[in-house]
């Protein structure tokens, strides 16, 4: 019974004759609502009390210290700090604490774990650096075109990164511009990580210059699509 | 219910591994399973990122990974296992009922850590003891072995099954996909000493004392070393490779045995809850864990394996299994004549009534006594037409009618036509009104779901409006701490100790006492969590893993 029949009937607002239910008209029907429910409902009876007594109160504690053990315990990943508003100078000592946390903080024995999910612990790369400039530069011109307000931050960017280049052995600074460029280069960045990562581990970073993802053209078409339209 | 399963194992991954585990678990919980690939590009979060949190969900036997066709692996998260995180306490609770501090330390690093050698549990948990005691006093290693294997034999603990290794140049893989079931609780032959040997006298009576000790300050937090596991080297582990973590499904069986127990000895007595204990004890031996009845056993056997200390003769045994026998609980049927009689426990029908009798009162503590009455009636006489209802319940037609609707549209109550005419005129239909156990089981399981979802976040929500005070609170105890330490006078503290003001103070206090109140009450659903589950067929709770 009921919602298949009710096509048919279109003269009359029910399918079925409300007065069989006790009803005169339809004005008496109960109206339909309209609103959710109320978030607190008024309780109509009073919840009882909980359980107390030593058992309650122990297990109370542990679960309250396991909690507590657990904030503290490295499986608790915190989440890399959100981008800031401004760049500080003191960001750069800060991130120095947070990249020791890069790895996992405790081992898993590898042999029961899927290997993929190895991270490799980053060690600083001299010969990487000199490629970037090329890398950064097409970048910085194809945002460049669209007036994009990245383009001063590359050019602090750049800046820095040729400080860095005469600073020798500082590591963390090292692993922290890194990041940087991840944050530039996004996505690209992110896929040859997962799948070249063995040769950049190795300094083989030459296929990095050469390889092209073709992303750059796509770019490089919408531009000239901007600057004259074809028709 | 998958839904608010999720919302649930969300939030209490989010409180024990952080908000990056929480993105991973509930993107792989409400999507199925993914590769590494599609999970960082569903979760937008780095891969980095990413690979930790696997990782962690790994570690704590929450995921599974295959290798799919095309030779990708592909991550599953195992949702009901997020949702046992709200047992834990229950598990270390029981462990150290049955096993003193010892188990209750082993069971608490186990499910802090997931899975972890022998070696390395035991050491760690020595560790700690011996941190607890007195200066000059130390647990012995192999105290905690025995306690370990004592574990391992009441299968309490179990073996993680390796995975299959996506090495691939493992020729013999095939043969190592899975420990096999009878090695699930074997002991490591390097591991395998004769334990009975190492006499107890000693550390006996240190444990006593710990305890003396711990009595004072046992909301206190206990001394715990948090050195990461990657402090130890595992690499010259003699049990290398053999992981062990908390067999939940035993613990669930306990639980259940004790459930079925305490109401046997709430509704007889004391002795029948001893018979009853007995023969779960001899089934043990016979039936399969889990099973839903048991070997039928004889009152001849059971008799013999009675504790001596009850005192009980033979034939006060016979008519308490009689009384069991006929008492409509039915956990104890009657199979056969032979032996003095053979009896069968059956603990599914145990399960039912300690499901139904909590479903009552729910009925009866949400909608009131009457209601409670008509829910009773109608599972009493299964099926009644509105008209007996009313006058079987004897409560006036007018109030009778809005009871039973009320029951209905809160999904209490199904309803089931039988129309005496092919046309399903409401006129000529017969409305039967009943109760689906099954349906309204799974109806209180989810709202459970979404209760204990609630409760956390609320305690989630009270902890961040406070977050301020707290942190005050912190330092203020901090500096008081140091002061007191460098020996500093009365004045100074109390000056430091007056930097929260009276307001503050209270209002920590109203804080501590609602957040206490809503940990006791996420401890308490879960327990009616449990029993819902283990009732309910095929749910989480009473499956082998």
């Amino acid at each position: 019974m009921g919602g298949r029949g009710r096509g048919r009937g279109r003269g009359k607002p029910l399918s079925f004759d409300i007065e069989s239910l006790g009803f005169q008209n339809k004005k008496e029907l109960p109206k339909s609502k309209e609103e959710p429910p109320p978030l607190y409902p008024p309780l109509e009876f009073k919840p009882v009390p909980l359980q107390e007594g030593e058992e309650a109160n122990y297990l109370l504690a542990l679960k309250q210290e396991f909690r507590g053990s657990m904030r503290e315990s490295p499986y608790f990943i915190k989440p890399q700090s959100a981008k800031k508003d401004i760049e500080r100078y003191s960001d750069k000592y800060q991130l120095n604490g947070q990249n020791k946390r890069q790895g996992l903080g405790w081992t898993p024995d590898w042999n029961t774990f899927p290997k993929e999910l190895r991270i490799r612990e980053k060690k600083p790369k001299r010969l990487k650096l000199s490629v970037k400039p090329s890398l950064s530069g097409t970048k910085l011109k194809v945002k460049g075109q669209k007036g994009d307000a990245k383009e001063a931050e590359n050019k602090l960017k750049q800046i820095l990164q040729a400080e860095e280049d005469g600073e020798d052995d500082d590591d963390e600074d090292d692993e922290e511009e890194e990041k940087k460029k991840k944050e530039a280069e996004g996505e690209e960045e992110e896929e040859e990580e997962l799948y070249d990562e063995e040769d950049i581990e190795e300094g083989t970073d030459y296929a990095l210059s050469y390889f092209d993802n073709g992303e750059d053209y796509l770019d490089a078409d919408d531009d000239a699509l901007e600057d004259g339209p074809v028709y | 219910m998958a839904q608010s399963q999720v919302r649930l194992g969300g939030l209490l991954l989010q409180h024990q591994y952080g908000e990056i585990v929480e993105n991973v678990g509930t993107f792989l919980a409400s999507k199925g399973s993914f590769a590494l690939r599609d999970i960082t590009d569903g979760t937008k979060l780095g891969v980095n990122e990413v690979k930790k949190a696997l990782c962690v969900l790994i570690q704590h036997n929450m995921m599974d990974f295959e290798k799919n066709r095309r030779g990708l692996i592909e991550y599953t998260v195992h949702i009901n296992k997020v949702l046992l995180i709200t047992r834990y306490p229950r598990y270390i609770y029981c462990a150290k009922t049955l096993y003193g501090d010892v188990g209750e330390f082993l069971v608490e690093e186990l499910l802090s850590h997931g899975q972890m050698l022998m070696s390395q549990v035991c050491r760690r948990v020595s560790d700690r003891i011996t941190q607890a005691l007195e200066e000059g006093q130390s647990m012995d290693e192999f105290q905690v072995r025995k306690t370990f294997v004592e574990l391992v034999k009441t299968h309490f603990l179990q073996r993680v099954a390796s995975p299959p290794s996506d090495s691939g140049d493992n020729a013999d893989s095939e043969t190592e996909l899975q420990v096999m079931e009878k090695e699930m609780f074997l002991i490591p032959p390097a591991m395998d000493i004769d334990y009975s040997k190492v006499h107890s006298s000693v550390t006996s009576s240190s444990k006593r004392k710990r305890e003396d000790g711990e009595e004072g300050d046992k909301v206190a937090k206990r001394p715990r070393s948090t050195s990461p596991l990657s402090d130890e080297k595992n690499e010259d582990a003699p049990d290398k490779g053999v992981y062990w973590h908390v067999n939940f499904t035993r613990f669930h069986q306990f639980f259940r045995d004790q459930s079925v127990l305490s109401a046997v000895n709430s509704k007889i007595d004391r002795y029948a809850c001893e018979i009853v204990r007995t023969m779960l004890r001899i089934s043990e031996k016979t039936t399969v864990p889990l099973a839903p009845t048991t070997h039928p056993m004889s009152s001849h056997e059971i008799f013999q394996n009675l504790p001596p200390e009850l005192d009980l003769n033979r034939q006060t045994l016979g008519e308490y299994l009689t009384l069991l026998a006929e008492d409509k609980t039915e956990i104890v049927n009657k199979a056969g004549e032979s032996g003095g009689g053979m009896y069968v426990l059956n603990m599914q029908k145990a399960l039912e009534t300690l499901c139904k009798a909590s479903i009552e009162s729910v009925v009866q503590e949400r909608f009131g006594s009457k209601c409670s009455r008509i829910f009773r009636l109608l599972l009493m006489k299964r099926h009644l037409e509105q008209k007996q209802v009313e006058d079987m319940a004897m409560i006036p037609a007018k109030e009778a009618k809005e009871l039973l609707y009320k029951l209905f549209s809160e999904n209490f109550v199904t309803m089931q036509e039988i129309p005496k005419t092919p046309d399903h005129a409401p006129s000529r239909t017969f409305y039967l009104f009943g109760i689906n156990m099954h349906q309204v089981s799974r109806m209180l399981l989810d709202r459970c779901y979404k209760a204990m979802g609630n409760l956390i976040s609320r305690r989630e929500h009270e902890n961040t409006e406070n977050r301020r005070l707290v942190e005050k609170s912190q330092r203020v105890d901090a500096i008081a701490a140091s002061l007191q330490s460098s020996g500093a006078d009365t004045t100074q503290m109390s000056e430091v100790e007056e930097m929260i003001t009276p307001p503050e103070r209270q209002q920590l206090n109203k804080l501590k006492h609602d957040i206490s109140k809503l940990e006791q009450s996420e401890l308490q659903l879960d327990e009616t969590i449990f029993l819902l589950e283990s009732y309910l067929p095929g749910s989480a709770a009473m499956v082998m893993y």
